[in-house]
């Protein structure tokens, strides 16, 4: 390129670069802003309702608007490193607190009792693992027990990777401790012939449910129950159905505001209120009908709130001591996960 | 100075900066790790299981393209028939394809309710899911090396000489082995050493196909993400630095492997 017709070139974009430049400044001084809310795997369509309601009630009410609020899902782990690594998340909403402890720990992001700011463990809403079956249950599957008799093929995803699948085995383990009377070894064997009876480990919860629903790979999957019902949905209640245990772990996927990030973003105050929201009769209300088990079930629609059968729910504080534990013991490098999983089948 | 000039500063500036200084960081990275933490970790059974199935699976994988790639090309350049360019560009759609779009659509042909996996399950064949599913992904994905490196050798190849040969009394065996198989073949090693060094590394597409079973159907590149899922950067690193010095290994042996050739045959 001659260095006239490189001149023309620059001409011919000067008007789009200045054009350009002008529109940045407009919406500066407009005051508008935008959030970045990094979550999980299964909650797109939730925070999708949530953002559009907390966008209409805020804009009504404060002078400094906001322009939207941007959703990044993936694995709760793979989505806390992110954030380690610099990802400028305004709130994190993940799938277990240990991913929210390892923000605070390795990034120092946010306070250690990060989980004590907001009510119910900073988690709004509450899930649960539950089975997922064929239709008409070929295989009887009714309990924990049944997941590992001979011939019966279980879908969970890697707990290495995968935070719904953490909840899935701990409530594999809780089930086992209170059947076999906390004797350690038979627990252990449990969870090794449970383990068998995997033969495909996904890296993440939507995955997982892939290789059931759609590949037709076994005959019980252990999954959210917010993410059963999508299934359900999804592929159609008259291929699959749900069993509910007798006994099952309260999952509490928490949320946090980040403050090393909103304060360096002056978005404090848009993040808090964001995360307060979801707290609210009108934000709890929109948490049942995408199947997430609400912390006030007076709010929500009393026919959402029926899908919810209860049952025995041990909480990861009661039964393993909190994740600060249950992470190095049963996940970490050389953990029971690491112990049980009998290789070379 | 005589061979430090201007060519040789390009060179390893840019060398520097995509390549180097990145390897440079991960084997900084892996060295966090104590040597003898590394070393236990390179030679504990699942690294060297998953190790095996890579490397094995990525050679075995490029061994099948060369056969068939060798074919395509064959045929791409030899005959005309209708249809041939869009065949001859339907062979780059691995390249264009994002390897995750490449995984889903081979494990939903593969799995036991898929189109090939249906009619291979009545025979007790199962591919989906298995090590032999790991193995269809990496062909997949590296075919289109070894039918771009050979073809531009075999169209420059005379049909002259196969008929010379054919006229001197050569069989059609001989004729293959003979004239035509030798110019193309550092060409085809090429192919071969690009093949195995992209399955080496895949990762994208085989997760979905793979099972991820360990010690079974679990790949390297999957057990650099759990530890990086763990949080454990120096022992992913320590797993990247293994897979990256066999590689390096290899593929330095495969490339004198063809300058040797190249010499022997004197062909360019």
């Amino acid at each position: 390129m001659s260095e006239a017709s490189i001149r023309a070139c620059f001409h011919r974009t000067l008007p789009a670069v200045a054009l350009l430049a002008s529109l940045f400044a407009v919406s500066g001084a407009r005051a508008q802003t935008d959030l970045l809310n990094v979550s999980y795997d299964p909650t797109r369509e939730l925070y999708r309702e949530i953002n559009a309601a907390f966008i209409a009630e805020w804009n009504a009410a404060n002078p400094k608007k906001i322009r939207g609020i941007r959703q990044s899902h993936g694995g709760s782990g793979s989505q806390a490193r992110a954030v380690i690594d610099g990802l400028n998340a305004d709130v994190v909403t993940l799938a277990l607190a240990g991913d929210i402890d390892a923000i605070a720990g390795r990034a120092g992001k946010l306070p250690k009792d990060w989980q004590a700011r907001l009510p119910h463990n900073a988690s709004p809403y509450t899930s649960t693992i539950v089975f997922l079956v064929r239709k008409g249950n070929p295989k009887g599957v009714t309990d924990w027990g049944d997941l590992v008799k001979p011939g019966v093929q279980v879908i969970t995803p890697n707990p290495k990777t995968s935070g719904g699948a953490r909840w899935n085995y701990l409530a594999a383990w809780a089930w086992a401790e209170r059947a076999f009377n906390r004797d350690e070894a038979r627990v252990r064997d449990y969870i090794a012939a449970l383990l068998r009876n995997v033969p495909v480990l996904d890296t993440g919860a939507r995955g997982a449910t892939t290789t059931f629903a759609q590949r037709g790979i076994g005959d019980v999957f252990l999954s959210w129950e917010n993410e059963a019902h999508l299934a359900l949905a999804e592929f159609g209640a008259g291929r699959l159905e749900i069993v509910y245990p007798q006994l099952s772990i309260l999952a509490e996927p928490p949320v946090a505001v980040i403050d090393g990030n909103v304060d360096a973003k002056g978005t404090r105050a848009e993040a808090e209120a964001y995360l307060r929201f979801l707290y609210t009769p009108k934000g709890q209300a929109i948490i049942a009908r995408h199947h997430y088990r609400p912390r006030e079930p007076q709010h929500a629609d009393p026919k959402d709130v029926a899908k919810f059968p209860l049952l025995t729910l041990v909480t990861i504080d009661e039964a393993f001591s909190g994740w600060g534990k249950a992470q190095p013991v049963h996940f970490g490098d050389g953990g029971t996960f690491d112990q049980l999983y009998k290789p070379g089948r | 100075m005589p061979g430090f000039g201007l060519g040789f500063g390009i060179i390893v500036t840019a060398l520097s900066l995509v390549v180097l200084i990145p390897l440079a960081a991960l084997v900084l990275k892996a060295a966090g790790a104590g040597p003898e933490e590394i070393w236990a970790l390179a030679t504990s059974p699942r690294v060297l299981s998953a190790l095996r199935i890579s490397f094995g699976l990525a050679l075995l994988a490029a061994a099948v393209n060369v056969v068939f790639g060798l074919i395509i090309a064959w045929v791409l350049v030899r005959y005309d028939f209708l249809g041939r360019r869009i065949i001859d560009a339907a062979v780059d759609l691995p390249f264009a394809l994002p390897t995750a779009v490449a995984g889903i659509a081979l494990a939903a042909l593969y799995a036991p309710n898929g189109w090939i996996g249906a009619l291979l399950a009545p025979l007790g064949v199962k591919v989906g899911y298995t090590p032999a599913g790991i193995l269809m992904a990496l062909i997949f994905i590296g075919l289109p090396f070894v039918v771009r490196t050979v073809q531009p050798v075999l169209a420059e190849m005379e049909a002259e000489l196969e008929e010379a040969a054919a006229l001197l009394g050569a069989s059609r065996w001989k004729t293959i082995t003979g004239v035509i198989l030798p110019p193309v073949l550092p060409a085809v090693l090429t192919g071969f050493t690009l093949a195995f060094a992209r399955a080496v590394g895949e990762y994208g597409s085989v997760i979905f196909i793979a099972g991820n079973i360990p010690m079974v159907s679990e790949i390297a590149p999957l057990l650099i993400v759990i530890r990086l899922e763990q949080f454990d950067y120096a022992g992913a690193a320590v797993i990247g630095v293994v897979m990256l010095l066999l590689s390096f290994i290899l593929i330095l042996g495969l490339n004198l492997l063809q300058a040797a050739l190249r010499r022997r045959l004197g062909h360019v």
